[in-house]
């Protein structure tokens, strides 16, 4: 199984539920396009939902950090939310929480894009 | 005992010990339905070894990640080159060696994926993240060409 998102917004604030796995080929293509399309449309605030996401590999990853990129360029942020611990494990062995706000309350990480 | 077949080699043997050791062979096509099928070999050796799901996740992904170095960086989907596949299981631990027959690279020139200027990179973390998963990481050059890597995961550093 590859990788399912959905949107849904929150005041200004979209929130992606992922759903299976983000790895290189059609997970990993389906999330770019997604985030590419998100942003082109305007979409600055973006909160992804990756409680039911159970494997990122390095192309994941790197899907993850270009749509961070590619958002961040056109003046919007993408903010992480409900990592599992694998997940976890993986932003800390590549020093990406650094670059990603992480949160594990939805209504928390919707109040600190106002 | 030596058994061959259309997937590859299994050779089972006992070492010193007497403890019986075994090692399966596959040569893959380079394309990305081997990286899946090297996933599934290693992670049925590694099962019946007795590891648990944690490293059995760790395991499978490090599989994948060099899998797709091999495919992709390495041999470049190139049809005429292959990928050997060797997953050996002693009592206390398994070995897997990787081995494409690429153009090869150069392990020390390549970027630091933990440097801060380099954080916001699209790739480079494949090699990272499997150092991190395995207990022992070699890479060699092969002769003529292409790259070997050997990863190791022992039972008993299992956390």
């Amino acid at each position: 199984m590859s990788v399912k998102l959905t949107t849904r917004q929150v005041g200004d604030v979209t929130v992606i539920d992922a759903v299976g796995r983000i790895t290189l080929g059609e997970g990993a293509s389906t999330f770019r396009d997604t985030i590419r399309s998100l942003a082109s449309n305007g979409h600055k605030k973006m909160l992804l939902n990756l409680a039911e996401v159970s494997y990122i590999d390095s192309s994941g990853i790197g899907e993850m950090v270009s749509g961070f990129t590619t958002v961040a360029n056109q003046g919007g942020t993408v903010k992480l939310l409900n990592l599992t611990k694998r997940v976890k494990d993986l932003l800390q062995i590549t020093k990406l929480y650094t670059v990603f706000e992480v949160f594990e309350d939805e209504a928390a990480a919707v109040r600190s894009f106002a | 005992m030596a058994r061959a077949g259309l997937a590859g080699r299994v050779i089972t043997m006992a070492d010193e010990q007497g403890a019986e050791a075994r090692t399966v062979e596959q040569l893959l096509g380079s394309t990305l339905e081997s990286v899946d099928s090297a996933e599934e070999t290693v992670l049925r050796e590694a099962q019946e070894l007795g590891f648990d799901e944690d490293d059995l996740h760790k395991i499978g992904m490090s599989v994948r990640e060099c899998m797709v170095n091999a495919v992709v960086h390495g041999n470049r989907y190139n049809a005429r080159k292959k990928v050997r596949l060797t997953v050996s299981r002693a009592a206390d631990r398994l070995i897997v060696v990787i081995a494409d027959e690429g153009e090869g690279f150069d392990f020390n020139a390549l970027p630091d994926p933990l440097a801060n200027e380099n954080l916001l990179r699209h790739s480079g973390r494949g090699l990272l993240l499997i150092q991190a998963f395995m207990d022992e990481f070699q890479i060699r050059a092969r002769e003529p060409k292409g790259t070997e890597v050997k990863m190791v995961k022992y039972m008993a550093k299992s956390s």
